[in-house]
């Protein structure tokens, strides 16, 4: 184990997430036994004034993720001269086997957070909370992702031993190792650059066709998080050596550095919006309900869609940004 | 544009609402300052020893040879460098002469050392920055120093070594090898320790390996190895500062929890009239929301530059000892101001996040009472 502040906000951090996320569940579970939107009773008003405080709680745990997720990162490129062999966050991340999946679960609680904290503002619009008891079973899944992301971290940290050797960004993200990630950087740069584009041109021409007709949103979600997807694997393969301007570097966390500006921000945060938004209006699409229902959806999911439009393009643009203007080029 | 007008009219409500009760509202304010002044000097100050250190070990050599006897650091046969040089990759070793000076009139320990080219006679001495200041009374200009045999030895400061940031030079004085042989009592032929060059960094754990096994008696010692351990014991030094710092951290949480839930009749009446008068309850909520983010915000920001200032022109003055943890007759010295967006997320994540999380329920609290219940009041 080592402890630094850093570890000691995450750890505690993540603890007192997953508590609030544990009451609101249990205060959900409550609503759900005894909800009965049609009485008047002292009881059910007293139901629906807790649906406020659950709908705080998770807009706040919401920003708390996402600010965990870059501090996670940030703690592991702090840490990584504390390793042999590791020169960056990659490094850190694969002292032990909870780094990665601590990762990888942060940012898919992250994703789902987002996707519901849409679904319970499109309920909150509806007089009649149409969506209540499809939003509450949610939040169990939800609890338990925030909950296992708090046993990994945990387990992470307290499974660090300064000094274990571990293979920096060069070896885990090299061409020749065996690794999932390898195998991301090892991809073509050319084929994945046309998947790239291929993939976001036809989510933004779908994205016309939703903003245009409102119809085809299940279409733009599905397509949104592939693109999602497609664009992360577009980032280790051939973003990231535009940017570094080294065909052999292809870490996904030094962008996030200040030697490179900290382009790696902007880049994940548009990313990420494009992907939330994305999933939320395909999530919407896929909801049936009441009359009060499909009144509010189709404007909110227009907006979502221009936002998730608009992230996926600020993302290509600032992709494509240093291989148009930049001196450095990739072959393929 | 309607949305952020909207949020305008919250915020210009909030600000007056909090200027109406500024003094409630600075008891709040300056506990919370302090509990992030006190996290973000241990973090600053932390950081930057982590610095320092880095940037003195970076001038440092690659590696260190030492010679133990019964597990303790003993004098290295000078002859052991052809040894260590015939093997493949060390391009050059240096035997190197140093050691501590105890100074009776002044009662501190000096570091002494022999620099690789000592350009003055050997009667003078180089100094460090703080060396001159805690010496004393000198002998006619001259330093008095006791020789290992008992024999006294009077040697004129020349230069001293230009002030700069570095920790190292403070209480340095440099000599020539004679003297020094004189002073300490380092028989000739011998050594502290053996500094060894080796140009290719992937060759080091080898090189170090080989040496191992050619003389048997020895210790290398890589200087990626101590910069390691020094940001280990750093990070683990303002670990358990932070950890101490935790009871009054959470007496201030339970403070700030105490002071969400027992709202004074005034603003409670004051809720009940808003929602009276047409507010929602999310209305109300984002109020709050407001009101929570202009307190932590005005907090982060006063406790930040209070704890810049108390680290970086006050030299931490609080805890100094506690996380410098060698020789308190260290003089005085300035780091280098710098603070990354890492150290304030750190602290963000510390304090605001679970302020912000602890009054929610509370502010919730307030924000669905019903406007007739306390309106007949």
């Amino acid at each position: 184990m080592i402890i630094n502040p850093a570890i000691i906000a995450l750890v505690g951090g993540s603890l007192l997430i997953t508590a609030f996320a544990l009451y609101a569940l249990a205060t959900a579970l409550r609503i759900l036994r005894h909800w009965d939107i049609r009485s008047g009773s002292e009881g059910q008003l007293a139901l629906e004034r807790k649906t406020y405080l659950i709908s705080t709680i998770f807009a706040y745990l919401l920003g708390f993720e996402l600010f965990s997720l870059f501090l996670f990162v940030f703690t592991a490129e702090h840490m990584h001269g504390l390793f042999v062999g590791a020169m960056c966050a990659a490094g850190s991340l694969g002292v032990n086997d909870y780094g990665y999946p601590t990762l990888i679960l942060k940012t898919v609680t992250f994703m789902f957070c987002g996707v519901w904290v849409i679904v319970n503002h499109t309920d909150n619009r509806c007089s009649d909370y149409p969506l209540i008891r499809p939003k509450y079973r949610l939040l169990i899944l939800l609890t338990v992702l925030m909950g296992l992301g708090t046993f990994l971290q945990t387990g992470y940290f307290a499974g660090l031993r300064a000094d274990v050797i571990t293979s920096c960004c060069g070896t885990l993200f090299s061409g020749d190792t065996e690794s999932i990630a390898a195998g991301i950087a090892g991809l073509p740069a050319g084929a994945t650059r046309i998947a790239f584009y291929l993939t976001v041109i036809l989510t933004l021409r779908v994205g016309i066709h939703v903003l245009v007709t409102g119809r085809g949103a299940g279409a733009f979600g599905l397509l949104a998080g592939m693109t999602t997807v497609v664009s992360l694997i577009a980032l280790i393969s051939f973003i990231a050596p535009y940017y570094y301007e080294l065909p052999t570097h292809h870490c996904p966390f030094c962008l996030l550095q200040e030697d490179y500006n900290y382009i790696g921000y902007p880049l994940y945060l548009s990313l990420f919006t494009a992907g939330v938004t994305g999933a939320g209006t395909g999530v919407l699409g896929l909801l049936k309900g009441p009359p009060s229902l499909e009144a509010v959806i189709p404007s909110l999911q227009r907006r979502l869609c221009l936002f998730s439009m608009a992230g996926f393009a600020i993302f290509t643009l600032m992709a494509t940004w240093p291989m148009v203007f930049g001196d450095f080029v990739l072959g393929s | 544009m309607k949305w952020i007008e909207r949020q305008r009219a919250f915020m210009d409500y909030t600000l007056s609402s909090l200027w109406r009760r500024k003094l409630r509202n600075l008891a709040l304010l300056m506990v919370y300052t302090l509990v992030i002044f006190l996290l973000s000097s241990v973090i600053f100050f932390t950081d930057a020893l982590r610095k320092e250190a880095a940037a003195v070990l970076e001038a440092g050599p690659e590696m260190i040879v030492q010679r133990t006897v019964g597990g303790r650091h003993s004098l290295i046969p000078v002859a052991y460098a052809e040894r260590i040089e015939r093997i493949r990759g060390a391009s050059s070793v240096r035997p190197r002469l140093w050691g501590y000076y105890y100074h009776q009139a002044s009662r501190t320990n000096y570091t002494i050392l022999v620099p690789e080219t000592f350009s003055g006679p050997d009667d003078t001495v180089q100094t460090g920055g703080g060396v001159l200041r805690t010496w004393g009374a000198l002998w006619d200009g001259r330093m008095y120093f006791r020789t290992h045999d008992g024999n006294s030895l009077f040697l004129l400061p020349t230069s001293a070594m230009s002030d700069g940031a570095d920790l190292v030079t403070a209480d340095l004085i440099l000599m020539s090898e004679p003297t020094f042989r004189k002073i300490s009592g380092v028989p000739e032929g011998h050594a502290t320790d053996l500094v060894v060059r080796v140009r290719n960094e992937r060759e080091r754990p080898t090189v170090a390996e080989k040496i191992v096994r050619e003389l048997p008696d020895t210790r290398p010692i890589l200087r990626e190895e101590i910069a390691r351990t020094y940001a280990a014991i750093f990070d683990w030094r303002a670990g358990y500062v932070v950890v101490l710092l935790g009871s009054a951290v959470l007496a201030f949480f339970i403070f700030a929890w105490d002071k969400a839930t027992g709202l004074s009749a005034e603003e409670k009446t004051e809720i009940g009239i808003l929602k009276g008068i047409g507010w929602d309850t999310s209305d109300v909520l984002m109020m709050k929301f407001w009101e929570g983010a202009v307190v932590s915000v005005s907090a982060f920001a006063l406790g930040a530059i209070t704890g810049y200032v108390h680290v970086y022109f006050a030299s931490a003055s609080l805890f100094e000892h506690a996380l410098k943890g060698w020789s308190i007759l260290y003089p005085k010295f300035t780091l280098r101001p710098q603070v990354s967006a890492y150290q304030l997320a750190v602290l963000f994540f510390l304090t605001v996040v679970p302020y912000t999380l602890l009054t929610v329920v509370p502010t919730w609290k307030v924000a669905v009472t019903d406007p007739d219940a306390v309106m007949r009041r």
